[in-house]
């Protein structure tokens, strides 16, 4: 529970041209509080990736501001990208803790905080055991473990269950909903999935495309842990039709401007 | 299985030296021109300690011109990680001496190393012609570490150094590891090249061994000094295949079966 809504991340006013003057994303506005899980959905190649990039830092905006309200230290910011991207020469407990190696803890320390994450997701058993020998959805869960070892107030997560398989990608989304309510994290969360969307954001901004800015936005009216129910519900449904609804009217206006 | 894998092979030589034998026998082969097998090891026996011998000159400027090679191309593919400035200047005429034949450039060797020092030159030679897969490969291995990864390192603030070990490296083990196999081989033929344009004398390796027996009319001598030379060979191939399996067998790809 937060006590008072303060500003995490703002954006204002961002724009992002890629050489050739393509324009990625125009007049991009938003703020995150403390505590939300902020889903950002869009069709493809509507610039939310590139907006996940600009947001940690690997990518500079053409324009405009972005401004954290957390000190710009490595490993304050949680990152999962599309792909698990692990290193298949380590072990799964090794790379978990890459990012501590990264910035200096020692050994033991490392290896205790790699293992305590690892029993966070459910691979305790498996931190032996090479990235090659795990499936998909294991594979996510280690990039997740890795991406929460540095403890960071904010995690940020880039379509990272778009390769999976229906079962596991509920399994996961229910998973991740626990994780970042046990630990109060402020989340935003990219996806093109309505319905993903909906059952894990706490707010739900929706980008068109050509160019890419944040075209609606909603509430979702939920407790913070869903339950399977709430995957079936009238609510769900409605939302999910109120989702559709504006990524038509953003394609419709992407189509004649 | 395993048994039929190393047993199909054998047969398949022990046939054919037989058939060889045989042949040499009701043909009545000269044997300055095709000695039998059975000749072919009764020289081997009897010039052992001598052969032997220059098979351990050879062996040692191989190896040392490899360990040079190795050594050499992979610190220069690491420096051109660094600086894409570097490689654009430098990669071009590594590419030079690479494609420039050794037999063409041994004699101007010989002559500005090899008079005082004809080992020196039997290495340079071995090494220029073991050195450039290395480099290539590590280059290119170094530069196909995954960009996921690469972007992951940069969050976290990592220092050049650390992705270089942490990333880069491990990144390019796998194809610096087939370069190996290749430069292992190549060093073996640069050394072998190298000793029969030095010719006589100073360099009493395999190649001058192969020379002389020739020049003397003992085929069955050479026979056995080109048994020894292949042996080298396979020898310095299997010893980096094994080294390549211990490395890669747990997470690459080219070292895991598919049968489960």
């Amino acid at each position: 529970m937060q006590t008072e809504p303060a500003p995490l991340l703002t954006i204002s006013g961002l724009s992002k041209q890629f050489p050739g003057g393509i324009a990625a994303l125009e007049n991009v506005n938003l703020r995150i509080v403390r505590g939300e899980f902020v889903a950002l959905l869009g069709p493809s190649g509507c610039g939310k990736s590139s907006l996940l990039r600009i947001a940690v830092g690997l990518t500079p905006p053409t324009t405009g501001r972005l401004e954290w309200a957390i000190p710009q230290a490595p490993g304050n910011i949680g990152v999962v990208f599309q792909e698990p991207t692990l290193m298949p020469w380590a072990s799964v407990r090794k790379n978990v803790e890459a990012p501590l190696r990264i910035t200096g803890v020692a050994a033991s320390e490392r290896r205790e905080r790699a293992m305590a994450m690892l029993a966070r997701v459910g691979l305790e058993n498996f931190a032996d055991a090479y990235p090659r020998t795990l499936s998909g959805g294991m594979k996510m869960r280690v990039a997740i473990a890795r991406a929460l070892v540095t403890r960071p107030p904010v995690l940020l997560l880039d379509e990272p269950f778009a390769a999976l398989d229906e079962i596991t990608r509920q399994q996961l989304n229910d998973d991740l909903l626990h994780i970042c309510n046990a630990n109060q994290l402020t989340v935003l969360f990219v996806t093109h999935s309505a319905a993903e969307a909906v059952y894990l954001s706490s707010r739900l901004l929706i980008m068109g495309a050509h160019p890419g800015t944040i075209i609606h936005e909603m509430v979702i009216d939920a407790p913070p842990v869903r339950q399977e129910a709430f995957r079936h519900s009238v609510q769900m449904a409605s939302y999910c039709a109120e989702v559709s609804a504006a990524l038509r009217t953003g394609s419709l206006q992407g189509a004649l401007t | 299985m395993r048994a039929i894998r190393f047993f199909t092979p054998l047969l398949v030589v022990i046939v054919a030296l037989g058939l060889w034998e045989a042949l040499v026998y009701v043909w009545q082969t000269p044997a300055f021109v095709l000695p039998p097998p059975s000749a072919i090891g009764q020289a081997l026996y009897d010039d052992f300690s001598s052969l032997l011998y220059s098979a351990w000159i050879t062996l040692r400027i191989s190896l040392l011109a490899f360990v040079l090679a190795a050594a050499g191309g992979v610190s220069l593919a690491v420096l051109f990680s660094q600086s894409r400035m570097v490689e654009m200047a430098l990669f071009p005429l590594a590419v030079v001496m690479q494609v420039t034949p050794i037999v063409a450039i041994a004699p101007l060797i010989v002559i500005w190393v090899g008079v005082d020092h004809p080992d020196r030159a039997l290495l340079l030679m071995a090494w220029i012609a073991a050195f450039f897969p290395v480099l290539s490969n590590m280059t290119i291995g170094l530069r196909a570490a995954d960009h996921g990864l690469l972007d992951l390192y940069r969050l976290y603030g990592a220092s050049r150094f650390q992705v270089l070990t942490q990333v880069r490296m491990p990144s390019a083990l796998p194809y610096l590891l087939s370069a190996l196999k290749i430069s292992g081989g190549l060093a073996l033929i640069g050394t072998v090249v190298a000793e029969f344009v030095a010719g006589s004398g100073a360099a009493m390796g395999l190649a001058w061994r192969i020379m002389e027996s020739g020049n003397r009319l003992q085929i069955s001598k050479m026979f056995a000094a080109l048994l020894l030379l292949s042996a080298l060979g396979i020898g310095i191939f299997f010893c980096l295949s094994a080294l390549e399996h211990l490395l890669l067998r747990r997470w690459h790809e080219s070292q895991l079966s598919r049968e489960h």
